[in-house]
């Protein structure tokens, strides 16, 4: 039974991404958009580190309940005023929503098969938040990138 | 003929009439200096400019001029009546100081100079920056009150002609959220109800839409079901006691920012008491377990602390909307201009929805517009979308536009979502949006954070053109002014809030060279020699009746069909679209068949995640609405972005006065409403004046991270906690201070932030600090007729006196005004 290596990482991811959120705002915050959505969408990840670390237990996991503040480096440089570093990482925000996504696609699965009904709502009420987050951050990157590479 | 003073009465003389019966015809007239009717030369058919109602009415024209006006009784839109801006603001139009040349930059100031000169000079920077970067350089910020045929223009040339991507109108502003609303649940723009629905309503639900100062004619329609037998139940929801609340039978004045809870609520009640037309939500939409799901957490009681509104009330709310027979629920800016402002708005679509209250007489929604062309605008494509409500993400509707245009499918910009004027001023603020074209619109004034917005307008790296009738705050910034005709001074159609359609007919000749919009984009595309694929020139018309002639084909077949509309069947008065061979007459009411608009192929969009703002991809929208059925979507309530704290203590909410529009770049040229309301004030609680040692007409300090300005203390009825201050007041008339602030811009103060989803910016939101500066010399300068209205004893009543005295012809056996009653109810 590997649920709770599972779900340790997991934790983790979630626990990145609402870091590289927060992250993001905090180093764009002349975007507007990107700026509060940003951290509305951090409230999220922060909503599921909690929501995994209690699913955790039942699993031999002693998780922490909060996603941690320690800001995770997104930029190797300082945000450039041309935009290409913004849309350089809200690349990095999609990379990371994708990667959780696929983490939660495996636990749903494992809770399919171990017919754990709290945890597959726990999936259930989550992964359409973190779905959300990757089409959020491909969708401005969809926007933001023609002008940014063509000017 | 009776003669009354409508400053003081701005809704006049109440004509009481019943469910189902046609609305009594009163016909309002104001002619200048002493003039009878019969000293008239001629009387011009035309509608109403200064809001979006789009009254019906004729300009009289004397000796080649304007001198006065009179309201159409046959429309079916206001039956005769006219509000004060109407009465009066047509004055503006002969203001000594109206631009009559145009104007160019020189050693840092502007100075006249020929057409010839200034167009040359934004033809020579436009074929630069082509070359340089592409049209991704270029960016269009037009309005909400041109005309339809020039919005057409504008949009062709913009996209076909110069292929960007970057065209918006001030209607981001006021409208954004209505027609996003409106995709979301209904799949294509359009507004669904009618002005007629008043006529027949059991119960009127108004969302954060003081229509009593934003639309006095229709709000005269509501009074007069009111005076009258069986009157329609009125809930009101608004932080402020307006003339809407007095006149309520429930009225929420919920915390700002929580519109989005208070919704969530009543659909849960609305649910969990079962008012729900099963049939109808089964047949006609998708989406409803999504609702019910969303709305479980939001019980009364944990709704009530959150919006702080009493729970017994939040209940009435939904007893009065959840039992209605025929709901008419109308929406304005307390929920556009505030957070999550689609997500709110969809909510009233949706208990239109779950209550089939849709398409039939009395039960209708009205998402409603400020300005009198923004339908014109956003159906045309002037607000970025593609022009007659195409869809940017569906190949085949890009293609369809390719070929009306006879231009290549790639031609037209679609590879994203338009760029709103938002990010298109961060782009300006970057540096890759490199000219802005601005026409009749002052976001010197009327955006959010002016102080950000004057450091970007005024960077040399921007080549800003300015197309305005006055020298505005933004056009001081320009590096060429372009002189515009004005309304009355050109040919053209407009489409009001309710899908009505009426011809303005040119009435004089603009002042000096001044040109209609039209010609300036015409002049445009012939100097840049813009051609279709066949060589032929990109945009055939020469005129106005032309350019409509072509906007009947772009429209047809589409919802917004005017192929059955003509320059002469619109004289006759106006007529609501879709119009068509099938239906001649219009269309009184959309979606009466439980049909919507919003069928994969043919809906105008896919709709967006409404917190993200992400638009939904082709396929997902498939998979989710197959059948093209009405969308019910709903989100979750976020908490607003920025709270009251102890350094900041109040909520900012701004808006409008009944006796301004906009800028007041007309209005505030006509005595009459000029003087209605002279200067900027702050409308406060009691306990919140006095918390901080001020009382009535007392000169106060407003602060936020932004900015501040100085404002006159009215202590009124508004709710605990909140300031409420008028947007109108820049400084075209004071100038400006020595960093450039207006001193007294609400927009000094507003944060910038919008909705994800329409990118409508929010104006009601933020948190403001407030300080006594000194004692005042007499009341506020703040109108008392309106929801201004003081608590203190003594405050001089809003009069216009003999300037203001208007003639009303009411019906035969009315009795006249002395017989009936004036204003709203007690």
């Amino acid at each position: 039974m590997k649920i709770g290596t599972a779900l340790r990482d997991l934790h983790a991811s979630e626990g990145d991404l609402a870091r590289a959120l927060r992250r993001l705002a905090a180093e764009h915050p002349e975007e507007h958009e990107v700026f509060h959505v940003a951290r509305d969408l951090a409230g999220w990840s922060e909503e599921h580190v909690r929501g995994v670390a209690e699913a955790a237990r039942a699993y031999g996991e002693e998780l922490g309940a909060t996603a941690g503040e320690a800001p995770d480096q997104l930029s190797p440089a300082p945000a450039s005023a041309d935009g290409l570093e913004l849309v350089r990482d809200l690349r990095r925000v999609a990379m990371r929503a994708y990667g959780v996504s696929t983490e939660w696609v495996m636990v749903a699965q494992a809770a399919q098969a171990v017919r754990d009904q709290d945890l597959l709502a726990l999936c259930d009420r989550c992964h359409p938040g973190t779905l959300r987050q990757v089409r959020w951050a491909n969708a401005t990157i969809k926007v933001l990138s023609p002008q940014t590479l063509t000017s | 003929m009776a003669s009354i003073d409508r400053v003081a009465e701005p809704w006049g003389t109440r004509t009481p009439y019943g469910p189902g019966e046609p609305w009594p015809a009163r016909t309002d007239t104001y002619l200048a200096d002493d003039l009878r009717p019969e000293d008239v030369d001629r009387w011009v058919p035309s509608a109403t400019v200064l809001h979006s109602n789009g009254d019906a009415l004729d300009i009289a024209v004397k000796d080649g001029r304007m001198v006065g006006v009179r309201g159409r009784a046959g429309d079916r839109v206001n039956r005769g009546r006219l509000g004060p801006k109407d009465l009066f603001g047509w004055q503006a139009n002969a203001s000594p100081d109206r631009l009559t040349r145009p104007l160019v930059r020189r050693d840092g100031r502007l100075v006249e100079t020929t057409w010839d000169d200034a167009m040359g000079r934004v033809v020579a920077r436009t074929r630069e920056l082509l070359d340089e970067q592409g049209p991704s350089a270029l960016g269009f910020y037009t309005s909400g009150q041109l005309f339809l045929e020039e919005y057409y223009t504008l949009a062709l040339v913009a996209h076909a002609g110069l292929r960007t991507n970057h065209v918006d109108g001030n209607t981001r502003l006021c409208t954004a959220t209505a027609a996003e609303a409106l995709k979301e649940s209904f799949g294509c723009d359009g507004q669904p109800g009618s002005y007629t629905d008043v006529d027949h309503a059991d119960a009127i639900a108004l969302f954060g839409h003081n229509v009593a100062e934003t639309q006095t004619v229709l709000w005269t329609r509501m009074l007069d079901r009111l005076a009258g037998p069986r009157p329609p139940a009125i809930l009101c929801v608004d932080p402020r006691e307006t003339p809407v609340a007095r006149a309520a039978t429930v009225h929420l004045a919920p915390r700002p920012g929580t519109n989005l809870a208070l919704m969530n609520g009543l659909l849960h009640e609305v649910l969990a008491r079962g008012w729900v037309d099963h049939e109808y939500v089964e047949a006609h939409t998708v989406g409803v377990a999504e609702l019910e799901s969303r709305v479980a957490a939001y019980p009364p009681d944990v709704v009530a602390r959150i919006c702080d509104v009493p729970e017994h009330d939040l209940r009435a709310a939904a007893e009065l909307v959840g039992t209605a027979e025929r709901l008419l629920s109308t929406v304005l800016q307390g929920f556009y201009q505030s957070h999550q402002a689609t997500a709110a708005a969809v909510q009233v679509n949706n208990l239109h929805l779950v209550r089939g209250m849709l398409g039939r007489p009395g039960a209708g929604v009205l998402q409603m517009n400020g300005q009198p062309t923004a339908e014109n605008t956003r159906e045309c494509g002037a607000d970025g979308d593609l022009a007659g409500f195409r869809n940017w993400s569906n190949d085949a509707h890009v293609s369809d536009l390719a070929r009306v245009w006879n231009v290549e499918p790639d031609d037209i910009p679609h590879y994203a979502p338009p760029t709103h004027l938002m990010q298109m001023m961060r782009y300006a603020e970057q540096g890759s949006l490199r000219m802005l074209w601005v026409q009749a619109t002052n976001p010197a004034v009327s955006l959010p954070e002016l102080a950000r917005v004057r450091s970007v307008l005024a960077q040399d790296r921007l080549f800003l053109v300015v197309q305005d009738i006055f020298l505005s705050e933004t056009a001081e910034l320009a590096d060429v002014v372009l002189p515009a005709a004005a309304w009355g001074e050109k040919t053209g159609t407009f489409t009001n809030a309710d899908r009505t359609v009426h011809l303005s007919e040119r009435a004089m000749d603009p002042p000096g060279e001044a040109r209609p919009d039209l010609d300036i984009f015409l002049d445009l595309a012939r100097r840049l020699d813009l051609r279709d694929k066949d060589g032929g020139p990109l945009v055939p018309w020469t005129d106005a009746e032309g350019a409509f002639e072509a906007w009947k084909e772009c429209s047809r077949g589409r919802l917004c069909d005017y192929s059955g509309l003509t320059y002469a069947r619109l004289r006759e008065g106006g007529v609501q679209w879709p119009c068509t061979a099938d239906a001649p007459d219009g269309t009184e009411r959309l979606y009466a068949d439980g049909a919507f608009w919003a069928a994969p192929d043919t809906c105008e969009s896919y709709g967006r995640d409404l917190v993200t703002g992400a638009p939904l991809e082709p396929t997902e929208y498939r998979a989710m609405n197959p059948d093209g059925k009405a969308v019910i979507k709903a989100a979750e309530y976020l908490p607003p972005h920025e709270e009251p704290d102890a350094e900041h203590p109040l909520h900012l909410v701004t808006g409008r006065t009944l006796y301004h529009f906009h800028t007041r770049t007309k209005t505030g040229r006509v005595p009459q409403l000029r003087d209605a309301a002279p200067d900027v004030w702050v409308e406060l609680h009691p306990d919140d004046a006095e918390a901080h040692g001020l009382a009535e007409g007392d000169v106060a300090a407003l602060t936020t991270p932004r900015g501040g300005i100085e404002a006159r203390v009215r202590v009124g009825t508004i709710r605990r906690g909140v300031a409420f201050v008028p947007f109108h007041y820049g400084s075209w008339d004071t100038g400006p201070g020595p960093d450039g602030a207006t001193g007294r811009a609400a927009n000094e103060l507003t944060p910038t932030d919008w909705d994800p989803a329409s990118k409508q910016p929010l104006f009601k939101a933020g948190a403001v600090a407030l300080r006594k500066v000194r004692d005042g010399d007499g009341a506020a300068p703040a109108p008392t007729t309106t929801a201004s209205a003081p608590v203190t004893a003594g405050v001089p009543p809003t009069v216009g006196g003999p300037a203001a005295r208007s003639d009303e012809r009411l019906p035969e056996g009315t009795g006249g005004p002395d017989a009936a009653t004036t204003g709203g109810p007690a």
